[in-house]
């Protein structure tokens, strides 16, 4: 109960600062063109590591499970130019079939 | 730095940022509830698991923290667990820092949302305007779901069950952040960072803490780039403020750039921009 809120204290105030330094450090300065340039091209990276972390890691290590078919079928919807929420729904939809005939 | 006078967001691009930002909320009410019911199960009150959500407010690092705690650990691993997985959130703050611009205040409370499903939201968006309104439509909606499930999760559900595996939702997270990289990659040198971004996360999954992965396809961007930088004339460069949105910043691609981007991709450690 103690080290509940120790935690949740120190942990808010650290995310916090993680968060906030840019925007509060870097400010309202103007930047230089080439980190504009590498701004631009961090979401890409970020993204697709995001997609790998989230669709491929368990507790600390790289498996294929179902998820990874239900993000199969998700590019495929993509594809196929199908909106935000239908990409969505595939992939879980998919993923629960996957499940259902025995892939982890 | 930004235009004096700036375009309204178009209608249409308002409506599909609105739509994503409400269905990513929707998608995260499951890993809501079962972080509440994780913090009940580690022994914290509902008011605790509330302060984690909306204080804290970085999933992964609350599962992390929270984790630790259910697993008997101390409260040094345990904000040592939460920390090392949002280190990311400084990268994204460098990421964001030219959109939210504006006073101190703004700036301090904006920060708040600085969450893997803004930035997603904001990124793809194609005008500062536009880039600052997607922060706030996917922040807000995150924070909205997820401070109401984790309260429901800690007071009402009593096991979590097979919740978000048996109805596959761990799964729409990945598919959520695909759909929002997906038209980034008509762009070749996107694809090829995008590429090289997803080959670092798979190498450094098995062998780094959960976050890092991350961060280190940042920075391997950032180093790749500003070493480009450095050798190669640099282009174009007016001040105009990240005119660029998914597509029209392709002009720098050439195969040299992107040899060099991956042959140095690998060993991303030089941070400085």
């Amino acid at each position: 109960m103690n080290s509940g809120w120790t935690v949740l204290a120190v942990l808010s105030i650290g995310t916090y600062a993680l968060k906030s330094a840019g925007p509060l450090l870097l400010g309202n300065r103007t930047l230089p063109p080439l980190f504009e340039r590498v701004i631009n091209r961090l979401p890409a990276a970020l993204l697709a590591a995001l997609v790998v972390t989230a669709a491929a890691a368990s507790k600390g290590r790289l498996v294929a499970d179902a998820r990874l078919v239900g993000l199969a079928a998700a590019i495929i919807a993509l594809h196929r130019k199908a909106g935000f929420i239908t990409v969505v729904c595939v992939a879980a939809l998919v993923t629960a079939a996957a499940r259902r005939f025995g892939v982890s | 730095m930004r235009a004096p006078v700036e375009e309204p967001v178009d209608k249409g691009v308002r409506k599909t940022m609105f739509r994503q930002s409400l269905s990513i909320g929707i998608s995260l009410i499951p890993f809501g509830l079962a972080f509440g019911v994780s913090c009940t199960k580690a022994g914290l009150s509902w008011v605790q698991a509330l302060g984690f959500s909306s204080l804290v407010f970085t999933g992964g690092s609350q599962f992390a923290a929270v984790g630790v705690l259910g697993d008997g650990g101390g409260a040094a691993a345990a904000i040592g667990a939460g920390l090392l997985l949002s280190i990311r959130s400084l990268v994204y703050g460098l990421v964001m820092a030219p959109t939210l611009t504006g006073r101190f205040v703004y700036r301090a409370l904006a920060s708040q949302l600085m969450i893997d499903e803004s930035i997603a939201v904001s990124t793809v968006q194609s005008t500062p305007k536009a880039k600052r309104m997607g922060y706030f439509a996917g922040g807000l909606s995150v924070f909205f779901f997820w401070n109401i499930t984790t309260v429901i999760g800690a007071v009402a559900l009593k096991s979590n069950g097979d919740l978000v595996t048996k109805f596959g939702l761990d799964a729409t997270v990945p598919a959520a952040f695909a759909a929002l990289l997906w038209p980034r990659l008509k762009d070749p040198e996107n694809l090829r960072v995008a590429i090289v971004g997803a080959l670092i996360a798979v190498v450094l999954i098995p062998v780094t803490p959960a976050g890092i992965p991350i961060v280190a396809s940042g920075l391997a961007v950032i180093f790749a780039f500003t070493r480009i930088g450095k050798t190669s004339k640099t282009i174009g460069g007016q001040t105009t403020s990240h005119h660029s949105g998914s597509n029209s910043s392709g002009s720098n691609s050439s195969g040299s750039n992107s040899s060099s981007l991956r042959s140095r991709g690998k060993n991303g450690e030089s941070s400085e921009p």
